[in-house]
């Protein structure tokens, strides 16, 4: 176990080093940025100071070094175009962002499993039918142009719900939540559906191709013959076989929704890291961009060896696998 | 094979084969084999069937502009689907950024699956130190979200070309984006089954008799790992269009002087609260169209290639 923990942990510091890396070459090779930091008008002293103070005097390995250096500490710099501190910038947004991920896993699960349930139990039914191609129309569907599309039906059209923003927001500590106004939960609701959409159906096939599966056991069979009611086969027995798989792959894919989210907060003018993200792009706002990355590779790296870590602890026989190099959960 | 015994059999052997026989079976596929033929013809043929030609400016006249649909009541004929704030034939506008958005499509598919399958069967081949290397080198592409990978090479190739070279080379750097986060899946599944052909006798015969290594994987390996990679390629066409579409709707995909149906879609969400409706819902349905068609074919062809479910 100790040997499996270290070659999980040396893994995941390796992808954020490669990360690291390629945030680096951006900042580095993407434009000077002395050049993009100072105005025109900056004398040659001023420029030498500038590259001095942001060491960009000292060799490349060295640089590298004090970018990670940084980077850990949570100092990515200065955003070029509005002077602020990256840090703070990410951090105001992260919890717009983060309201936004979770409301989206909630609807996901809360959706996805009974839908999967019932085609699974189902199958041959019209129904059952009908939302297995619906599945394949939301994988189809560009979650963009559905949000359009949400925002054309339910703001433009029917003025139900709001277009655009958060709606108000209760400040608590740093974190600025949605959910505390009624606004603000109005506003949760198209960019939460929007958000979830892909992940509903994920989760709906998941639960369906396990249930199939699970009916077909032998423990299934005993519990009919025992003469439970279907329901408690259906939900008791048979259900709770197939959580871990869907529990796995909901946490798996948190960070994948936190880097798709930036669609979706472009689409609703959601102010969250997604929409800091975009503009930052636009503008070439290097150091943004930089720390934007490593903080959704962070976490998405973070999840994918936490979830192999707890496999690995429930199932004896991952540990020999991932030894071998076999294992890669996706 | 003589070639003119081949040509006209070709078709007919297809649908007697298992394959084609599933294939009518399922009106799943047929209809959206169809549905593709359809949409790809009149992409490709879009000057011919088009109204107008989008960028022509000679061609367009502002008086024209923000027609809505034909069955509308200020609809005007010809503008089918209405006209943009330019005057512009949305219809038109359609065909060509089909055109567009499939070429791209099609082009990164074939360099994903190029790049892929020659990592994969190189790493396959060898295996040692250069499998490790490769295979590494696609956990880490893969430990990075797909989107934020594509939007950041695209925003850093763009960065990196002389700002009167971004727009012609748009699309280039578009197919790049795509591919470079796509391969590992085809590099994954050809290594896993060069694995298994390199150990069989006709490629240790091939050795003996002294093939290049390079032959032997053109000619002998490649052959019998493609059925996953055509799978996969399938499937994968409809995330690359979708993927196009993503980066130029977010403003890192193609300028609006060549607009694909993402780029349209960008600029059809400016008009939104505007009224004008027609501008963004019809291209979405179309992209949509394209992707549903392609995705349906896609899971048709895996559960037809997959000898468990036959």
């Amino acid at each position: 176990m100790p040997a499996f923990l270290f070659k999980r942990f040396v893994n995941a510091a390796g992808v954020m080093l490669a990360v690291a890396f390629l945030a680096f070459l951006t900042f580095r090779f993407v434009g000077d940025p002395v050049e993009l930091m100072l105005n025109e008008q900056a004398s040659q002293a001023q420029r030498d100071e500038l590259r001095v103070r942001l060491g960009l005097d000292k060799g490349f390995v060295l640089q590298f070094a004090t970018f990670v250096g940084n980077a850990v500490r949570g100092d990515f710099g200065i955003s070029y175009r509005n002077q602020q501190e990256v840090f703070t910038l990410i951090a105001e947004r992260f919890p717009a962002t983060c309201e936004l991920v979770l409301v989206a896993t909630f609807l996901s699960l809360a959706v996805g499993i009974p839908l999967g349930v019932y085609t699974a139990i189902k199958r041959d039914s019209l129904l059952a039918k009908a939302l297995q191609f619906i599945s394949v129309l939301g994988v189809s569907l560009p979650s963009f142009a559905l949000g359009i599309l949400f925002i054309l039906v339910f703001s433009v059209t029917l003025q139900w719900l709001p277009a655009f923003g958060r709606g108000e927001v209760v400040q608590l500590g740093w974190w600025s939540t949605g959910l505390l106004t009624a606004s603000g939960r109005k506003a949760l609701i198209l960019p939460g559906i929007t958000l979830s959409l892909f992940q509903i159906t994920l989760v709906m096939r998941l639960v369906r191709a396990e249930m199939l599966e699970t009916m077909r056991t032998d423990f299934i069979r005993f519990a009919r013959a025992r003469g439970l009611p279907s329901r408690a086969v259906h939900f008791r027995h048979a259900l709770r076989n197939c959580l871990m798989p869907v529990i796995t792959v909901t946490g798996l894919q948190i960070g994948n929704l936190i880097a798709f989210a930036l669609v979706t907060e472009t689409v609703f003018q959601w102010p969250g890291m997604g929409m800091l993200f975009v503009q930052a792009v636009t503008f070439v706002d290097i150091p943004v961009m930089a720390a934007y990355l490593i903080v959704v590779s962070f976490i998405f790296v973070s999840l994918n060896t936490l979830v192999d870590l707890t496999y690995a602890w429930v199932d004896p026989r991952l540990r020999e696998d991932a030894l071998s190099g076999g294992a890669n959960a996706r | 094979m003589p070639a003119e015994a081949a040509k006209p059999g070709r078709l007919r052997r297809f649908l007697d084969s298992d394959i084609g026989w599933s294939f009518r079976r399922t009106p799943a596929a047929w209809l959206s084999a169809l549905v593709l033929a359809i949409l790809i013809l009149t992409a490709l043929f879009c000057p011919l069937i088009a109204p107008q030609n989008p960028h022509d400016l000679a061609q367009i006249f502002i008086d024209k502009a923000e027609i809505p649909p034909i069955w509308s009541q200020d609809g005007e004929w010809p503008f089918l689907l209405g006209t943009d704030p330019q005057g512009r034939d949305v219809f038109s506008a359609i065909l060509y950024g089909t055109r567009v958005s499939l070429i791209i499509g099609f082009s990164a598919v074939m360099v994903s699956m190029v790049i892929g399958v020659s990592l994969g069967l190189i790493s396959g081949f060898y295996g040692g130190r250069i499998d490790n290397l490769l295979m590494r080198l696609g956990d880490t592409v893969l430990s990075i979200p797909t989107l934020l990978m594509a939007i950041l090479v695209s925003a850093i190739f763009r960065e990196l070309l002389p700002p009167a070279l971004r727009d012609p080379f748009a699309a280039a750097v578009l197919v790049l984006s795509i591919s470079l986060t796509s391969w590992v899946q085809y590099a994954r599944t050809v290594r896993a089954s060069t694995m298994v052909e390199r150990r069989k006798e006709y490629v240790l015969a091939a050795r003996i008799i002294k093939v290049p290594a390079g032959r032997i994987m053109r000619r002998h390996i490649l052959p019998n790992t493609l059925t996953p990679v055509m799978v996969a390629a399938t499937l994968n066409l409809g995330l690359a269009i979708l993927s196009e579409a993503t980066l130029s709707f977010l403003g890192v995909g193609m300028p609006i002087t060549q607009p694909s149906l993402g780029t349209l879609i960008r600029i059809g969400n400016q008009y939104l609260f505007s009224g004008s409706w027609w501008l963004v819902v019809f291209p979405s349905l179309q992209l949509g169209l394209i992707v549903l068609s392609v995705n349906l074919l896609g899971d048709w062809l895996r559960d037809a290639l997959n000898p468990k479910l036959r």
